[in-house]
Parts: structure tokens; sequence; C-alpha cells
């Protein structure tokens, strides 16, 4: 028992440490503007987060810099140039269309329509093959059906 | 012939990958490269009442190195810099990144003082300025005082020779 309530004491301790710090938005737009912001901004410690998700003490900093950016009454565009001039595109989870990330952004599609002329060619070929192959069979049959009706 | 297709997909993939495995996806490319030094006023570690502020160092080569006492890495590239800092080629300002300044007080008295001075960032507002995401980072200014490199991570022996060495080499040889 005692072993039990040690457990789920761990248990919640992580839990208590594991809290982000919540602002306070008395305006619900500017919540939801909150929100977007700190989901489309990577956090670069851990760079598979965005900073909304993340713990990292960099990430704190930067969710409070968004935070009181957008009390000021700073646009989107604003909070999202602050953080490029400094941390450059890779802050951002969607990199704008540029020609150095013109890849990132064709290569899927690119792939995609390679994918499909693969396939394409393939089933073409395969069809021939059986076009051919029923060419020679006839051939065959009108072979055998000459010879038995010898 | 049929299997030279497949074999080709193959080495290509090989290829990129293995390209892959050599980038390190921490160094992201600043965007500060050839932009003037973003410009902050803070308080001396040493001397709290003096201040410092970038434009102090304009018409000099220097180098700002991040650092905190309770950054591991640093006490890793701590030994390389101030032996760099001892050779005399370039003046190291130090900036004391999120640090209690008594912490990088004792931190320094410990292990050496390769700074001509250095700066309490206490909130890390500097630091954010220049788009600090993993300390130990160290960058290069010119006369002019525009940032011409960053070295994110540890220097070591061979980044300060082959890398921040040559840099600075060149920067010494141009116009203020």
């Amino acid at each position: 028992m005692k072993k039990i309530v040690m457990f789920l004491l761990v248990l919640f301790c992580q839990i208590a440490l594991a809290e982000i710090k919540v602002y306070d938005f008395k305006d619900p737009v500017l919540e939801l503007r909150y929100q977007a912001l700190t989901e489309e901004l990577r956090c670069l410690v851990c760079q598979n987060q965005n900073i909304a998700d993340s713990h990292a003490e960099l990430a704190q900093d930067l969710r409070s810099k968004v935070y009181e950016k957008l009390m000021v009454g700073e646009t989107d565009d604003q909070i999202i140039s602050y953080m490029t001039n400094r941390y450059g595109d890779f802050v951002l989870y969607r990199p704008p269309l540029k020609s150095k990330t013109m890849i990132l952004w064709l290569a899927p599609v690119l792939t995609v329509l390679l994918g499909g002329l693969g396939f394409w060619v393939v089933l073409r070929r395969r069809n021939q093959v059986q076009e051919q192959l029923t060419e020679i069979d006839r051939q065959h049959i009108n072979d055998l059906l000459d010879r038995k009706s010898e | 012939m049929r299997y030279l297709l497949p074999l080709g997909i193959f080495i290509v993939l090989v290829i990129f990958l293995g390209i892959g495995l050599k980038l390190d996806p921490h160094e992201v490319p600043s965007p500060l490269i050839g932009k003037p030094a973003p410009q902050f006023n803070l308080p001396q570690l040493h001397a709290p009442e003096k201040s410092f502020s970038p434009e102090q160092m304009k018409g000099k080569v220097w180098l700002l190195n991040v650092w905190a006492s309770w950054c591991v890495s640093c006490r890793q590239e701590h030994v390389y810099l101030t032996e760099f800092a001892r050779t005399g080629v370039v003046e190291v300002v130090g900036l004391d990144y999120k640090d209690e300044p008594q912490d990088g007080k004792k931190w320094l008295s410990q292990l050496g003082n390769p700074y001509v001075l250095s700066i309490t960032d206490l909130e890390g507002t500097a630091g954010l300025d220049w788009g600090v995401y993993g300390v130990p980072e160290t960058f290069v200014i010119d006369k002019k005082g525009l940032i011409r490199h960053k070295q994110t991570g540890p220097v070591d022996p061979v980044i300060l020779e082959t890398v921040i060495l040559p840099i600075v080499q060149t920067l010494n040889g141009e116009a203020g």
C-alpha cells in the first residue's frame, strides 16, 4: 500500500512539474491569436516541438514575448517578423515560399507526379505484355486447330 | 538490366542519407549575419555600476561569447577560449546569459577569465535579440559593428584555428 501511494505521489509530482504557464487573456480573440502563433513557431532547442508544447526555457521566453507583443497590440505579421529577424525562417513551422525553400514545397508534388508516372509506365507495359501473349496464344491455338483438321 | 533502376534509386538514396548524416540540424543559419549587431545596454558583471553597449567596440574586431555558469558545454570550451584569448589576437566580450551574477563571477574565478569584460544578461533580453538558442554561442563582429560569423555550440582548437582565426584576420585587414 505504501509503495502504491509513493508511486502515485511521484506520478503527480511529475505532472505538477510539467505544467506550462497559462497566460490570462481578457479578450478571447487575443487568446486565439496567441494559440495560433505559438503553434506556428518552432522551438529551436527541441526542434520537433512548437513553442506552445515545449518546456524548454527558450520556448518559455518566446511565449512570454508573444504574449507581451499581443498585449501592446502588435499584429501577427509583426510578431512573426520579430521572430524570423532573430532566428530565421527555421523558427516557422511553415517556411515561406522562396527560391531557397522551393525544393521543400515542390518535393512532395514532384514525388507524387514521379510515382504516378512510374505506375502508369508499369501498367502500360503490363498491358502490352498481355496483348502480345494473347496474340502468340492465338497463333498457337490456330496451329493446333490446323493440325487437328489435317 | 532489370536491377539497374532499383540500384540507381538505392545509390541516390544512400548519397542523400549520407549527406543528411553529416548535417547538424542544431546549426540553424543566423539571419543576423551581415547585419548590424543588435544594441543593448546592460551592466558589467564585475562592475555593475558601469554598463556596456556593443557600440563601444566600434572600430575593433571582437568576439561576443555567450556563456553561463549553468551551461555544461561552456565549461568544455572554456579552456580553449581562454587559451585563444591569451594570444591577444582578438578581444573577447562575455555575455553571461540568464545567470546569477554571483554564480557567474564564481565560475570565472575558478576557471579563469578570458574576457576583457562580461555583461550580465539576467533576463536573457540581449540573448533574445541576438537570436541565442543554445549556449555557448560565439559571434564575430567587424569594425563597422556588423555580425560576420556565428558559431553555435562549444568552440574547440580546430574551430578556433580554422574558422574563427581566419575570419578575424581577414576582418582586421578591412577598413573600419
